[in-house]
């Protein structure tokens, strides 16, 4: 028994992991993620990695919302400071673990993400982007005027730690990131997720078809904005402060750039985004007054190169589409590895993409 | 760093003064003090007046290469910056007379915007989102540029014509009606090319529908370069009537943008009196609430926010827009 289960756990592997390059890669990323703590002991690189698991499960939400379901919304740190804010005034008023706190803050995220799916309703496409920018900036607003409670510029300080050492903020962090964006891209490929894409494409459509929009429209919303709020919860305990930053214009266009850099509308785009890009603008650091010139460019000539973003382009790269089955297939096939068509090798790739 | 983790940190210090509960307190004792209220009604007027003229000159620009190119062109007011800073050097490093750097920086800035577009753009346009963060990071690539060359510091440019001047019974400085002057020829000007010209039909036609225009015989690409022209030249001229009366910082762009396409959302997507009727309605909320809130003026993104956000409850497809504008 336990042979057959180990053998068919290899094959599976084999076949769904090993064939395709760009999934071994992947896993090959993952693993190198769980035993990085072997290979260095440097605490800041530690920190630089556990933030970049708490932003790519971040920007893998603003995804879902935005990549898959089509509802552009430029107000995304809206949930992540709600959360941030509640787990943290939670967390110093009641003296709860960040485990209670944190689900806590992203119940209330959800809540926020009902408020902020009121609009998005209402108001279509680009109407709807600018209508969410108001919400962040609102509620900075209300943050600001209310110093007592909620700390006011400097926020609030004095949060428990997420973990005992670096060490473990690191592993909880790494693996909530696993756990948590696996669990958004079996959404975003269920058939509720089939259901997004297609308010994305053409809701009229969708609605025609005899499907309720605006309670999916809903659930995009709350769904977003609970695994939105988990992150700004696991954010806020391990900065140890929940301040206006969490709230600033900066960061709702920066996870926007993490996610279309990586490539939108994949789930796993955002994180390979963030996990590229967060730690390359912090070792960017031996170039403090060339710093944010420096990424502005690399993001526009990676852009200008790669439109469609990095994980689209070097998938395009390793792998062919076979012209009859439509699977993915590794470079190197002759065949193809379900239907075993013949793959044309002729197509030369270009570098420099073209708009379509 | 420390707290937000941001990439592209500004190294500026926001400054907003600490709230105050004394707001109606405040009120009461302007009221009673009857004289000065009625001054700062003027000077909120006027305020407004130049305030609005400038976001208005913004937001068509932005309508406009939004609603013929499809570009949410987020590098817009990065622009308008870059030709303040650009007077800026040409006045004071290279010690030009102003009525000279004026155009300069104009012609050099709308140059600037049409190699940005030929070769960082153009070649991905049809990717929406793609454009949008494109034009944000060549936004960031701009402001970092100004930080690198001018520093962090706060910068004033010397006023055209100095002097005071008694209009109606309302005093300003002759800047601030020059600015109020130019303002308005240009809107008029624009509105002539727009609608009075060939040209201006062939760029209509293309915002309304492209590729019927297309069919028609007007040719795309070359429109599409037009109306960038004309929309980076209208941002770089904001930036040369307001220069020399704001006080001029690396981060400048950041406000008005936003306040720029709340405009153009609440005006109405492609529709150019909308841009013009939205940021003089956000720009009197604005210069409204520093005036006679001083206390609250850090709010003054959430109330052009708040407004935004009212009106479009109301209207969801903003003032003077068309429903279903997206599905044409």
């Amino acid at each position: 028994m336990i042979s057959y289960w180990a053998r068919k756990v290899f094959r599976d592997f084999r076949g769904e992991i090993l064939e395709l390059p760009t999934r071994t890669i992947l896993f090959a990323a993952g693993i190198l993620l769980f035993v990085l703590p072997l290979l260095t002991q440097d605490l800041y690189l530690l920190r630089v990695m556990t933030l970049a698991g708490i932003f790519a499960v971040f920007a893998a939400s603003w995804d879902l919302l935005a990549g898959v379901c089509g509802q552009f919304s430029f107000g995304h740190t809206l949930f992540f400071a709600i959360a941030a804010y509640s787990s943290a005034m939670l967390n110093i008023h009641s003296g709860l673990p960040p485990v209670v706190t944190i689900p806590v803050g992203a119940i209330l995220a959800v809540l926020a993400g009902l408020l902020l799916g009121l609009p998005g309703l209402r108001l279509k496409g680009p109407y709807f982007s600018l209508a969410s920018l108001a919400f962040p900036a609102i509620l900075l607003g209300v943050i600001i005027t209310f110093p007592r409670f909620t700390g006011g510029e400097l926020g609030l300080s004095g949060i428990s730690r997420l973990g005992a050492t670096r060490l473990t903020e690191y592993y909880i962090s790494q693996s909530a990131m696993l756990i948590l964006v696996l669990a958004i891209w079996k959404i975003a490929t269920s058939k509720t997720g089939l259901i997004f894409h297609a308010i994305r494409e053409d809701e009229i459509a969708v609605r025609a078809s005899g499907i309720n929009t605006n309670f999916y429209k809903m659930l995009a919303f709350s769904c977003s904005g609970l695994f939105a709020g988990l992150a700004g919860g696991m954010y806020a305990h391990f900065m140890r402060i929940a301040g206006p930053s969490t709230l600033d214009l900066i960061l709702s266009l920066q996870i926007i750039v993490w996610t279309i850099v990586g490539g939108i509308a994949t789930i796993y785009g955002p994180v390979i985004g963030v996990y590229l890009l967060y730690p390359l603008v912090e070792f960017l650091r031996v170039v403090p007054q060339l710093r944010t010139l420096t990424f502005a460019l690399i993001v526009i000539v990676v852009l200008r190169v790669m439109p469609e973003g990095i994980s689209s382009w070097v998938q395009d790269i390793v792998e062919r589409e076979c012209p009859r089955c439509k699977e993915r297939n590794s470079l190197f096939r002759p065949y193809c590895r379900i239907c075993n068509t013949e793959l044309e090798h002729g197509k030369r790739f270009r570098l420099m993409k073209r708009g379509a | 760093m420390r707290q937000g983790g941001a990439a592209f940190s500004t190294d500026c210090v926001l400054r907003r003064p600490a709230a105050s509960i004394y707001v109606w307190e405040t009120v009461m004792r302007r009221i009673a003090e009857r004289g000065i209220y009625w001054k700062m009604l003027e000077q909120v007027f006027i305020n407004g007046l130049i305030s609005g003229g400038k976001y208005a000159l913004l937001a068509v620009g932005f309508s406009l290469i939004y609603g013929v190119a499809r570009i949410m062109n987020l590098t817009h007011t990065a622009f308008y910056m870059l030709s303040a800073f650009l007077i800026f050097y040409l006045h004071q490093s290279l010690a030009l007379p102003l009525a000279a750097s004026l155009p300069l920086s104009i012609v050099a800035v709308t140059l600037i915007g049409l190699v940005c577009y030929k070769f960082i753009i153009a070649p991905v346009r049809e990717r929406f989102t793609t454009v949008m963060i494109l034009t944000l990071t060549l936004a960031i690539a701009i402001q970092e540029v100004i930080l690198i060359s001018f520093g962090g510091f706060f910068r004033t440019l010397p006023k055209v014509i100095p002097g005071m001047i008694q209009l109606a019974g309302i005093r300003m400085t002759s800047q601030h009606l020059l600015t109020l002057v130019t303002v308005s020829v240009v809107l008029v000007c624009f509105w002539m090319l727009l609608f009075k010209t060939k040209t201006g039909i062939a760029i209509r036609a293309m915002a309304m529908d492209r590729e019927a225009a297309n069919l028609m015989g007007m040719p795309e690409s070359r429109i599409a370069m037009l109306t960038v022209g004309i929309s980076v030249g209208l941002a770089a001229l904001a930036g040369a009537v307001v220069a020399p009366l704001y006080i001029l910082e690396p981060v400048m762009w950041m406000h008005p943008l936003v306040v720029v396409m709340a405009a153009v959302i609440l005006g109405g997507l492609g529709s150019l009196k909308g841009s013009i009727l939205g940021a003089f309605i956000l720009a009197f909320a604005e210069v409204g609430l520093i005036f006679l809130f001083p206390h609250l003026s850090f709010l003054r993104g959430a109330i052009s926010m708040a407004v935004m956000l009212v009106i479009l409850m109301i209207r969801p497809e903003g003032l003077f827009g068309v429903f279903m504008e997206g599905e044409r």
